[in-house]
């Protein structure tokens, strides 16, 4: 009887999981189909690799393409080592009490704050105080403060993962507690700190927020330096839609760029997710 | 196993002491593991500690190569001397330390790295990189498993077999010419086969080195070692005397029903 109640009990639950998960890829299935259909028209070559013209009305979008590369890479550039850095502090040196603990609450908070915040916060420090202009240094800046509670997260974890068998293998060697880690430890989890920043790259490619007053402009030319002002997908999306007098002439081309930036972050994704099985499959301790 | 009584009556060989423990405490935070041990572990000799599992074997040996100061809220009190200098001292550098007192653990635990990288390592930390092929190749020798790699040396050390993973971190062990070698309990994850090896291994290794090893096997303890130790339940040692002497005539009431409750 029990028994039987029991099975009943979980055929509704499972009934009911499968129609949540139905849900979400409905809703995901429409919003992709969305702008697919209405945006694939305008994606060629051409699309990817040449100026806007007539106002946006017209061309393509390779500026942003390029300006949003060199975010994306500028940030990568500030917030690994940095969050990798923090993560190697946190795991393998502090002592695990309430610094820690703070430090850890005081990162997790920093996941929650508003990206506008951020944004708010590199136009005040890296645009004004410190007079990096609105350029790709100050967005990378920005973007990199973004993202690093993630990579921290991330690298903590992998670091975490790394079997404490390797470390005392090491240290009863002779090894100093560094050696241990640059040579033993990083190797192993570095493959999964990687993963864990390029997720969080994808995340930062598709904000637009902190880069309206740190990095982006309606329009500019390719960057020259790291202190130029740049295109980028989602700010160039955000004006054409938003601020722009021609904003139907330019639907296509919205839903164009759209589909260009849903493309790089899904591919950043599949590029984290393809290092992930592999690390996966590879392991065997 | 019983041999006769003449043997019984030979006074023990005149060894020297390599480490002498004085009235060793250990703690966990606030659980004491070691209680007052004394113990003179002979040079070039191999030394078993034997004892019922949780007795403080694996803490014992962690104290004399310092490998327990990574585990937070562990403490050691009293004196380890190694050749008369008190290892637990905060003077003696636990890096340098570890250099002359090697450890092979109960799981074999080579690095995710090659079998060649596997025996460099030690020597690539401490500096040591000139020769560095030969180094690996006598060190692979000394633990009885070049013959057997000498072609794949480039290949994962995952790829060996458990008892050759074993041999593997002895060889990485020995390529640092530690003087002596700890092993904890490591044979308890291989088959008879790969025991015996080790075993063999363990032999030829006595002559140049201090072997102390764990073993919760009395076969074993009774087959290798030239002395014993037994720990008992609470972190004492009970006993303390030439293997032989321990298993044929063991003076602590506790020790023989050990003893004979495991061989029985
Ligand atoms: N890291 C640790 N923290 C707290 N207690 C421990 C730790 N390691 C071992 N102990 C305790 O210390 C005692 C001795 O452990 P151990 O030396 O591993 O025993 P053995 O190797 O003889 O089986 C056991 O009671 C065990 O529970
Ligand atoms: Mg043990």
């Amino acid at each position: 009887m029990r028994l039987r109640r029991g099975r009943a009990t979980q055929a509704i639950a499972f009934t009911l999981l499968s129609l949540a998960m139905a849900g979400v890829l409905v809703a995901l299935g429409t919003i992709l189909s969305f702008i697919l259909v209405r945006g694939v028209g305008v994606i060629s070559w051409e699309f990817l690799t040449s100026f806007p013209r007539q106002a946006m009305t017209e061309g393509g979008i390779f500026p942003a393409l390029v300006g949003t590369l060199c975010l994306a890479v500028g940030t990568l550039f500030f917030s690994l080592p940095l969050g990798a850095f923090a993560a190697i502090y946190l795991v393998e040196y502090a002592r695990q009490g309430l610094l820690v603990r703070i430090i850890r609450m005081a990162v997790n908070n920093l996941a929650g704050v508003p990206s506008v915040v951020f944004g708010l916060f590199g136009l005040a420090f890296f645009v004004r105080a410190l007079g990096f202009g609105i350029s790709i240094l100050s967005g990378s800046l920005t973007l990199a403060f973004l993202v690093l509670p993630v990579i921290i997260r991330a690298s903590e974890e992998a670091l975490r993962a790394v079997p404490q068998e390797f470390r005392e293998g090491s240290l009863a060697l002779g090894a100093t507690k560094w050696q241990t880690i640059r040579k033993v430890v990083l190797p192993v989890g570095l493959p999964g700190i990687l993963t864990g920043a390029i997720l969080a790259l994808g995340r930062a490619a598709g904000e637009t927020a902190p880069i309206i007053f740190t990095a982006a402009v309606f329009s500019a030319r390719l960057p020259d330096s790291v202190l130029s002002p740049v295109m980028a997908l989602p700010y160039h999306l955000f004006v054409m839609a938003t601020e722009s007098i021609f904003y139907e002439e330019t639907r296509p081309i919205q839903y164009g760029t759209a589909i260009v930036l849903l493309g790089l972050v899904l591919t950043i994704d599949l590029v984290a997710i393809i290092i992930r099985y592999r690390i996966r499959r590879r392991r065997r301790w | 196993m019983m041999s006769d009584t003449a043997a019984m009556e030979t006074p023990p060989p005149m060894v020297e002491t390599i480490i002498k423990v004085e009235d060793l405490n250990f703690y966990y935070g606030s659980f004491q593991a070691l209680r007052h041990i004394p113990l003179e572990i002979p040079k070039t000799r191999v030394t078993a500690i034997i004892g019922p599992s949780g007795c403080g074997k694996s803490t014992f040996l962690k104290v004399l190569n310092r490998m327990f100061e990574i585990i937070p809220g562990a403490r050691a009190e009293g004196k380890v001397l190694f050749w008369g200098r008190n290892i637990l001292s905060r003077e003696v550098d636990p890096v340098d330390l570890r250099r002359q007192i090697g450890m092979v653990f109960q799981k074999p635990n080579p690095f995710p790295k090659s079998i060649f990288e596997n025996v460099a390592y030690g020597l690539r930390v401490n500096g040591k990189t000139s020769n560095l092929k030969e180094r690996v190749e006598w060190a692979l020798r000394r633990a009885a498993l070049w013959d057997e790699v000498k072609d794949n040396l480039h290949r994962s050390a995952f790829e060996l077999s458990g008892g050759q993973q074993q041999r593997l971190c002895i060889a990485r062990a020995l390529a640092v010419e530690p003087q002596v070698l700890l092993m904890d309990e490591p044979c308890s994850a291989l088959d008879p086969l790969a025991t015996a090896k080790i075993e063999d291994l363990i032999d030829q290794l006595k002559r140049e080195y201090t072997v102390v090893i764990v073993t919760h096997n009395m076969q074993q303890a009774a087959r290798v070692s030239d002395f014993a130790a037994v720990f008992l339940t609470g972190g004492e040692l009970v006993e303390y005397d030439e293997t032989k002497k321990i298993f044929e005539n063991p003076k602590d009431k506790r020790v023989e029903d050990y003893i004979t409750g495991k061989f029985g």
